[in-house]
């Protein structure tokens, strides 16, 4: 199954849906054969086809609309805020290439403020897939949930099952007591190879996908909590995503944790290739390890000089 | 309403046309309105609804009820009064404009029954037009949708996106109006962003357009009992009008684009209105060069 054929299945199955594109067609390339005139395709215009979106949902349609994230979130946003977020209606946005799945586009097409930018509208719920399979099993609760969304489209494909999609939940894959490590979308492919690599190290590593970031599952962001340390890793600026979900969850309840954040700290990534772009921004399941495992030293070291300090 | 051309009364609409104008008024004070935006509208959006939409009280969400979006939004005042007058709402209600306890101000919303959908941001009901028409296409229904834009709205490029796009999906059962009273908000269009020659834009856009005196009900009625303009083609309505049309102390002023006047200033703006003497306003005006 991909993520064309599951549309497919759902349009076909529930005549509310239509799919729309701002000439964004990568996704969708066959659809039309099967919808006809509820595929609609608005040209390169992401405002005019939210707009429109709001128009077939108040004429009682589900809309999933595709562009590449960074206009579907920076050159649209008003209209997503206003006409889906002000009225609370149900437009699934589709967003292609979120984070460092714009590769090689260059500093124009990285959307790494996405997150932080729909989770700030009211009414809106905001979801970034492991990997295709992730994907595939959150899109029918999210496409039937009557709400708009943003789902960051990954569609890339891992060796690992996950488990079933329960809306506002994470997936926790492992707990641990060194270590917690919460992650989303593309970069739990890196993160999954950072466990094996920190585990052999003889550390007790927990490991979360957290799947949905709203509503966000504050219950696993308190369990990560307990341990030691809290590592967020995210292809998003430091600003505004799972770092500062983490901050704001963690304040609400009263709780503090040491957290390492693995973002972008106020800079684009430098374009190239996927693996090229991992390796150059420190993202590659090794060098999370080697961070997440020179912290730790750090840490011990900085406790050994207060404790000689003290002495 | 049949689109046959059928007479109207139209010392009747004009009468009514006068009452939405003093409602508009009673408005503009205690915090004010956009009286300006909303005294050209009236004509237009009362006979809209009172001889052409297929709307009533009875068929609010009905989904084979014609849609009317006011893109412009500073004109609301011109549709609370109209919808009062046609018993669409509650006269008493209109009381509570700008009141915490109800949801009647400076910008339409849907907590209004009647009203399609909130406005304020210019730009955007063009294109949430475009998805009610689309829709009606697909299912393949006769309702009409009509969407009210200010001319100084025609400064957004979405409004032209949204022209381009109504273009290539042929959409003749959605028609554009524009308000053309010839203000932006502080100083006329043409001396800040000039629109003319305004039909042949809309035309080169691949629009059908009629440009008509938009206080005339005779030319209002004459123009929409042409629907569709042409088979294939958006409709466009360019309705010339005068900004705060009935107040000759207002008219055409650019100082006036908002008004919150004394109570003393609306007792006389009443009787002008009425043909009375000019009224002396006191009340704050804007800065404009």
């Amino acid at each position: 199954m991909t993520y064309e054929e599951l549309l497919t299945q759902q349009a076909l199955a529930d005549d509310r849906f239509v799919v729309m594109t701002a000439e964004n067609r990568a996704l969708v390339r066959n659809i039309y054969a099967h919808l006809g005139n509820r595929f609609i395709d608005t040209g390169i215009t992401e405002q005019t086809m939210i707009g429109a979106a709001a128009g077939l949902a108040l004429r009682g349609r589900i809309p999933v609309v595709h562009a590449l994230a960074s206009f579907l979130t920076m050159r649209a946003f008003e209209f997503v805020r206003t006409d889906a977020g002000i009225p609370n209606l149900p437009i699934k946005l589709s967003s292609f290439i979120p984070g460092f799945l714009s590769d090689g586009n260059g500093p124009t097409h990285q959307a790494i403020e996405d997150i932080s930018l729909m989770r700030g509208i009211p009414n809106m719920t905001v979801f970034a897939p492991a990997d295709e399979d992730d994907l595939l099993k959150m899109l029918p609760q999210i496409w039937n949930y009557p709400s708009p969304s943003y789902v960051r489209i990954n569609t890339r494909k891992t060796e690992f099952e996950h488990a079933p999609f329960e809306f506002g939940k994470a997936e926790v894959i492992a707990e641990g007591s060194d270590v917690t490590i919460l992650t989303y979308g593309l970069l739990f492919e890196q993160v999954l190879e950072a466990v094996k690599i920190l585990e052999a190290e003889g550390l007790s590593v927990g490991f979360v996908n957290m799947r949905s970031l709203k509503p966000v599952d504050e219950q696993a962001i308190l369990n990560a909590a307990k341990s030691n340390l809290v590592v967020s890793v995210e292809d998003h600026f430091l600003t505004g995503g799972l770092y500062s979900i983490i901050a704001e969850v963690l304040l609400k309840h009263q709780a503090s944790a040491k957290v390492l954040p693995l973002a972008l700290n106020e800079k684009w990534f430098k374009p190239s290739l996927l693996p090229k772009v991992l390796e150059h921004e420190g993202f590659t399941g090794k060098q999370i390890a080697e961070k997440i495992l020179g912290y730790n030293t750090k840490a011990v070291q900085a406790t050994i000089a207060a404790q000689e300090f003290s002495e | 309403m049949s689109t046959q051309t059928t007479a109207i009364d139209k010392q009747q609409l004009q009468a009514t046309a006068l009452k939405v104008r003093e409602h508009i008024i009673r408005m503009a004070t205690d915090g004010g309105c956009f009286v300006g935006a909303s005294l050209s509208a009236a004509d237009l959006i009362l006979y809209l609804y009172s001889e052409w939409l297929n709307v009533n009280k009875s068929n609010l969400s009905d989904p084979n009820r014609d849609y009317l979006f006011l893109s412009k939004g500073h004109d609301v005042p011109a549709l609370y009064g109209t919808f009062v007058e046609l018993g669409l709402m509650d006269p008493e209600r209109l009381k509570n404009h700008l009141s915490i306890d109800d949801h009647i101000y400076w910008h339409p919303n849907t907590k209004i029954p009647g009203i399609e959908f909130h406005s304020g941001s210019l730009g955007h009901l063009p294109s949430v037009a475009i998805g009610v028409a689309l829709d009606i296409k697909i299912r393949g229904g006769k309702n009409r949708v009509v969407c009210i834009l200010g001319d100084g709205e025609l400064n957004e490029g979405t409004c032209w996106e949204a022209m381009l796009v109504a273009n290539a999906y042929q959409l003749d059962n959605l028609i554009f109006v524009v308000d053309r009273n010839q203000f932006q908000a502080n100083m006329p269009t043409e001396d800040l962003i000039p629109l003319e020659p305004l039909h042949d834009k809309f035309a080169a856009f691949g629009a059908a357009v009629k440009r008509i005196d938009g206080h005339d009900f005779d030319a209002l009625h004459d123009a929409f009992s042409a629907y569709p303009f042409q088979p294939g083609k958006v409709n466009v309505v360019i309705a010339d009008t005068v900004r705060g049309r009935g107040l000759p102390s207002i008219e055409r002023r650019a100082d006036r684009w908002f008004c919150n006047f004394t109570a003393t200033e609306i007792d006389s703006l009443l009787k002008e209105l009425h043909g009375e003497h000019q009224t002396q306003l006191t009340s704050e005006t804007l800065v404009v060069r």
